[in-house]
């Protein structure tokens, strides 16, 4: 029989057991936490219920390994779901990989897999892609649950007001073994986006402008609520964008309240609730969000129509400025540290203080991840691509974050139009994001790129250099050879009127 | 499971400056197609340690004077990017048994205590001074006192944070929490009763 898989809560029993509290309302983040702590531990820390486990082959292996040293078993094998996604090659499929070490991790996965009876999206069902694209799109991400995963970018989850941490692998081994873990309270910032973006920007633009503003470690110790009426307005895949990329900011995990839009992309999918629990689910979904007189540790407040299509300069995230800036200059900077900070930054960038990005040659375009490899990336890319070739000199490639993203984007077409204007389009995984395949920059080879981190060495060669930005300005890019304004480039303003 | 009670961290110690020293640095991703921790002390740092053809370059671990070092000292943000354990793996296989910095990315701050390896938050004029004294003398001794949140060197003594639940669980010996995770069974069990979303009775 297969095992209820479900999320949902029989009426009324979830508030039951919770303490009861007198004050004003609560915000998400503490409603979740309440609902699933359950009880303290004596280093104060909370043992917290974990309630979906997602699992992949880079950061399991060592954790199934303590527990069988352990002689433990996988506590709700249901609640775990695993997929591969990090190694995979994402041109030459067929197994065994030309990399053993690439192999032997694949069979890993497999094998433990069976051995504790965890579900897996392996590479033939079809449904295999990035973790953090195939728990949304399974259904598996619902609102108001803690998720857990061997992953920082679990953050991604939040998108669906889910509270989803990324762990380290002695705390995968942990929820295996006791679907809980141990972890202290965060504090939540509430950061509210206000207005329109103007043609041309986009959903990464905003985090990064955010993570900008606020430091690659301001975060440390928030979770962040993001909200306001840009964030309403934003489909739930650039909330996703959005919430991926907490962690570059510092905070251990990003959320956006759940809305009709939630439930929308929810609905149908394969473990979605369906028939009556459906709409317990959706009740329950929504009593989860953010109640209007909650309060919140800290507020920041940003401006849509501030927001600049934005690229990262140097090898920390928060090293990132409108398109049109130019590069600072170390000997201006604030302090000592920001000083070697940028020096070391331009040096291994090799830019030039003062001078402007726009116009640096690319070498390599990478369109994917679990950012911004999503339909509705390559759709928006594909409007403008058309009728577009990659310049000369420039490997772009394509790679969609699951193989059910893949089908859709071949049923519509989009992989032609990518293929058409000299896009490499490939199979599903994190590739060049990460380069644990052979996906990899050469030498000191720039790369336009729709991922999220760009530190040193991030893409396979310790001299590699990343710039990071939306999908629509890596597609610029690839096509005028060179780091530009996506605006200029594809005549933004004139597409969309 | 009875574990060792960490009350303090004494041995010469190594200065890596940076702020943002990210997972990544720590242990670039190639390194991680393992299915063990095994090994990984060897590669820790490994790009800014080697260039292109395997030859050293200037770093303060290829500093023999810094060989037998026990203590790891940086600056703010360490440890951040990816949630991997590989990276505190890699430092406590190389032989680091802590970490002083002016801050920690979260994830990684985590990781370390579950792995016995205390980080201890010092403040920069602070980390500066103990730096100047390391790299005047390479084997001088440093003490991290745990349990009184203070670290000392020669000519140094400076107050340094740990967070209350990492520092009680080290002090104590329950840095690795499975085996009180586990004492909760019965509440796990009501606890998602409550909820209603987990299988019960498995
Ligand atoms: S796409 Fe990149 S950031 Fe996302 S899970 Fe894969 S490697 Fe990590």
């Amino acid at each position: 029989m297969r095992p209820v898989r479900r999320f949902f809560c029989a009426p009324n029993v979830a508030c039951a057991n919770l303490p009861t509290r007198n004050t004003i309302g609560q915000n998400l983040f503490e409603k979740v936490w309440d609902a699933h702590a359950v009880r303290s531990l004596s280093n104060g820390q909370t043992q917290l219920l974990i309630g979906t486990h997602l699992i992949h082959e880079v950061t399991s292996p060592q954790a199934f390994g303590m527990l069988r040293d352990l002689g433990f078993k996988v506590k709700y094998p249901s609640r775990t779901f695993a997929t591969v996604d990090h190694i995979v090659p994402t041109d030459q499929r067929v197994e065994p990989f030309s990399d053993p070490l690439a192999d032997a991790m694949i069979r890993e996965l497999r094998r433990n897999a069976d051995e504790f009876e965890i579900t897996y999206f392996d590479l033939a069902t079809g449904k295999q892609g990035i973790v953090h694209v195939v728990g949304p799109e399974q259904g598996i991400t619902q609102p108001g649950t803690t998720i857990a995963c061997g992953d920082s970018h679990t953050a991604t989850h939040g998108a669906f007001g889910a509270i989803a941490f990324g762990i380290g692998t002695t705390q995968v081994r942990d929820v295996l073994a006791t679907q809980t873990m141990a972890l202290g309270k965060l504090k939540v910032r509430r950061i509210n986006v206000e207005g329109v973006l103007s043609p041309g920007v986009y959903a990464k633009d905003v985090i990064m402008h955010i993570i900008a503003q606020l430091g690659a470690k301001g975060g440390i110790g928030y979770a962040y609520e993001y909200g306001g009426s840009l964030l309403d307005s934003f489909s739930i895949e650039e909330r996703m964008t959005v919430c991926n990329m907490s962690i570059e900011g510092g905070a251990r995990c990003g959320y956006v309240n759940p809305d009709e839009k939630t439930f929308e992309y929810l609905k149908g999918r394969p473990y979605s609730p369906d028939g009556d629990e459906w709409e317990q689910a959706v009740e329950r979904w929504r009593s989860m969000a953010s109640d209007k007189d909650c309060s919140y540790d800290d507020v920041v407040n940003i401006r849509a129509e501030d927001i600049a299509p934005t690229v990262t300069w140097g090898v920390s995230p928060d090293q990132a400025f409108s398109i049109n800036g130019s590069l600072p200059d170390p000997e201006s900077a604030a302090s000592e540290a920001e000083r070697l900070s940028i020096d070391e930054a331009l040096a291994y960038m090799k830019l030039e203080a003062g001078s402007a990005i726009k116009g640096t040659r690319v070498d390599v375009a990478f369109l994917g991840s679990c950012t911004n490899g999503r339909l509705s990336d390559f759709r928006e890319v594909a409007k403008f691509l058309k009728g577009h070739k990659v310049a000369d000199g420039v490997k772009a490639i394509a790679v969609p974050g699951s193989q059910i993203v893949d089908a859709l984007a071949r049923k519509e077409g989009l992989h032609e139009v990518f293929t058409e204007a000299g896009f490499e389009w490939r199979g599903a995984g994190c590739s060049m994001c990460l380069a644990m395949n052979p996906d990899k920059l050469v030498g000191d080879q720039l790369c336009a790129s729709s991922s999220n981190r760009n530190f040193k060495g991030r893409q396979g060669s310790p001299t590699g250099r990343t710039v990071l930005m939306s999908p629509v300005m890596v597609a610029a890019a690839a096509v005028s050879g060179a780091i530009s304004d996506a605006r200029e480039v594809f005549e933004v303003e004139r597409a969309v009127n | 499971m009875a574990l060792e009670k960490i009350t303090k961290v004494t041995g010469s110690a190594a200065y890596v400056p940076g702020n943002d020293i990210d997972t990544d640095r720590i242990i670039p991703a190639r390194f991680m197609k393992c299915v063990t921790f095994d090994g990984l002390g060897e590669y820790l740092f490994h790009d800014v340690r080697k260039d292109e053809n395997g030859v050293d370059r200037d770093h303060p671990l290829n500093d023999e004077r810094f060989s037998s070092a026990s203590i790891l000292i940086s600056n703010a943000n360490f440890g951040c990017g990816s949630s991997r354990e590989h990276a505190p793996q890699a430092l406590y296989r190389y032989g680091f048994r802590a970490v002083i910095a002016e801050s920690f990315a979260d994830i990684f701050f985590g990781n370390c205590t579950t792995l016995g390896m205390p980080c201890v938050v010092a403040k920069a004029e602070d980390v500066r001074a103990l730096a100047a004294v390391v790299e005047a003398n390479p084997a001088a001794e440093v003490t991290i006192d745990v349990v009184g949140n203070r670290v000392l060197s020669e000519g140094i003594d400076f107050a340094v944070k740990i967070p209350q639940a990492a520092h009680d669980a080290l002090v104590a010996g329950q840095w690795d929490p499975i085996a009180e995770l586990q004492e909760g069974d019965s509440e796990v069990a009501q606890r998602v009763a409550a909820l209603g979303y987990l299988p019960a009775g498995k």
